[in-house]
């Protein structure tokens, strides 16, 4: 399968999932978390994952992100089967996993040394981490260390220092999650903008509707586990750039909204009896 | 060093602390209070252990001396503490001296050798199992029985000591590494994968950082048993050092000179793990 896919179609398929499934082997037997999973994201696309929460979302992120090999089924990654995680595809951790021996700047520096360090000279690599740190808004906390920072400030920390990779793939698990509503809308707008720019491809997991609405191009809509599939995708035909005031009462964008909410909240209404 | 005689401090220095701070209570009541109650109660313990000590030598029948008869040998005792008469005469410091140089030397190969092997049992799955059976059963032996080893192999009553000392020291470092290493959180090592961080970046940027708590843990535990063996391999192998003073001055049936040998220990004891403390605190970092 994986020789199968043509090379002149890198660019709409450039994360390609076929048949992916994912089960673990737990102390009840065998769980199926993941099964039968197609998804083809072109390049540059902005994929928004949401579903119901133990549904599979981290999975598949971590799937995507290599951390994680499928039991069935083959993940590509331009043109190239994922074996392993790298810096091309940057992870946004759900819980921000930030080393707590290493200040802000040097969580974000670690990451950007890697990439970075064996082009550029030190001058530039600390131009890098501060313009992460800057455009998350926390140069003032550089040299603070995790434990003396916010959870929400914690998540900027990790989504900075994803950016500062420049990576072809930015995977996010609930990135926003612990932010108030308006930091939550100034890093929306910051990660659209750098998207644009970069022309990133984008996978981010959300249980915010509107977030998912407004950032996505498509909407991937998981249903409820265990042996989560992909219950349906939602394309978002929305120009960009996209402005948030405008669209509150653009018809096509209360469309999708409505049909993501139908689909949780009617088609998925019973979600799995609390298990994670 | 005077505090090693343990009869004065408890008396005497409390009402004067007390009134000593009395006159600032303006400035704060509440921060005296605080004193008063962090400083009482082992002031208080202090002077009931001498209080007990004092009737309990009251008779002599004993043949311990009581606390003012022991300061008094302290005092003396320490007025000259490195002094060379021969090998098997010399001031108390040079015995702290030496016991604390053999404790480190032993220590030290052991730190060599354990914090290393800690880390590949606790990073390699195959090497724990196979070396998990004979760290088992030979953990529990007591130190000493290794002596008699080490005098063989060695021929030498110096270096059987060292050995001794590297044995019992090194458990601790090996299992509390190990552990150390088994408990970094798969987060941080997710986060070394998807940087792609070499073997090497992984241990020098993950690794040791995250296991070094753990690491000081090994190393304080490993500190308090050599001292706690120091002394009894002492008393086997003679030479210099506060353990075999113990026995010198046990044969010449110097009884104070063993009491003030005892404070000596424990509070070099007590100053080598409050030490190893700051420095595990310097290092310990929050998580979250
Ligand atoms: N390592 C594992 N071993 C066993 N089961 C697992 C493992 N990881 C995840 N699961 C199970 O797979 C399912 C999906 O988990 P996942 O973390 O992907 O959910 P999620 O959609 O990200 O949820 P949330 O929105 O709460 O983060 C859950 O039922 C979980 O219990
Ligand atoms: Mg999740």
């Amino acid at each position: 399968m994986v020789s199968a896919t043509p090379i002149d179609r890198h660019a709409d398929k450039f994360v390609h999932l076929q048949g992916v499934e994912q089960a673990f082997a737990t102390k009840q037997g065998r769980f199926v978390a993941l099964r039968d999973i197609d998804l083809a994201i072109a390049k540059g696309e902005f994929i928004t994952l949401i579903g119901h929460s133990g549904c599979g979302k981290s999975t598949l992120l971590n799937l995507i992100a290599g951390l994680t090999v499928p039991t069935a089924g083959a993940l590509i990654c331009d043109g190239r089967e994922i074996a392993k995680p790298g810096p091309e595809r940057a992870v946004v951790f759900q819980n921000h996993s930030l080393l707590p021996w290493l200040t802000c700047f040097g969580n974000i520096h670690l990451a950007v040394e890697k990439v970075f360090g064996a082009k550029e000279g030190k001058a530039r690599l600390k131009a890098r981490t501060d313009a992460a740190l800057a455009l998350v808004g926390l140069a003032h906390a550089a040299a603070k260390y995790p434990h003396e920072i916010s959870g929400g400030m914690k998540q900027r920390v990790g989504i900075a220092r994803a950016l500062s990779m420049e990576p072809k793939v930015l995977l996010m698990d609930e990135p926003f999650g612990a932010l108030d509503a308006l930091t939550r809308a100034k890093l929306q707008d910051e990660l659209l903008k750098i998207c644009e720019a970069t022309r990133a491809t984008v996978v981010m997991v959300t249980h915010d509707v509107d977030e998912a609405v407004l950032l996505a191009d498509r909407v991937v809509m998981l249903n409820n586990g265990p042996a989560a599939t992909i219950g349906e995708i939602l394309p978002v035909p929305l120009a960009r750039p996209r402005d948030r005031l405008a669209l509150a009462a653009d018809p096509t964008y209360l469309a999708c909204r409505q049909a993501v909410l139908t689909f949780l909240y009617e088609k998925q209404r019973h979600p799995q009896p609390l298990a994670a | 060093m005077e505090s090693s005689a343990p009869a004065t401090p408890s008396e005497t220095p409390r009402p004067a602390l007390l009134s000593g701070k009395m006159g600032k209570e303006g400035q704060g009541s509440d921060a005296l209070l605080r004193l008063v109650k962090a400083v009482l109660p082992p002031l208080l313990g202090l002077a009931a252990f001498v209080a007990i000590w004092y009737v309990a030598t009251l008779s002599g029948g004993s043949g311990i001396p009581g606390p003012v008869a022991t300061w008094q040998e302290a005092v003396k005792l320490f007025g000259d503490p490195f002094y060379r008469n021969t090998p098997n005469d010399q001031g108390i410091g040079w015995n702290v001296l030496a016991s604390l140089q053999r404790v480190g030397i032993g220590f030290g190969i052991a730190a060599a050798v354990g914090i290393p092997l800690g880390f590949l049992i606790g990073r390699f799955d195959f090497l724990a199992r196979m070396l998990s059976p004979i760290i088992s059963l030979l953990r529990p032996v007591s130190p000493l029985a290794w002596l008699p080893i080490g005098l063989l192999v060695f021929k030498k009553a110096d270096p059987a000591a060292t050995w001794t000392l590297f044995i019992c020291s090194i458990w601790p470092m090996i299992l509390n590494t190990a552990a150390g290493v088994k408990q970094v959180p798969q987060d941080y090592l997710n986060v070394a994968r998807v940087l792609a961080l070499s073997e090497w970046q992984v241990f020098t940027r993950i690794l040791l950082p995250a296991v070094l708590p753990a690491v000081l843990t090994g190393v304080r535990l490993s500190i308090g048993v050599a001292w706690l063996v120091i002394v009894a391999a002492e008393m086997l192998t003679g030479g210099v050092g506060i353990g075999f003073w113990v026995w010198d001055e046990w044969n010449n049936l110097n009884v104070a000179h063993i009491l003030i040998a005892i404070g000596v220990i424990g509070i070099v004891g007590l100053l080598l793990d409050q030490g190893l403390m700051l420095l595990a605190k310097r290092f310990t970092f929050e998580s979250r």
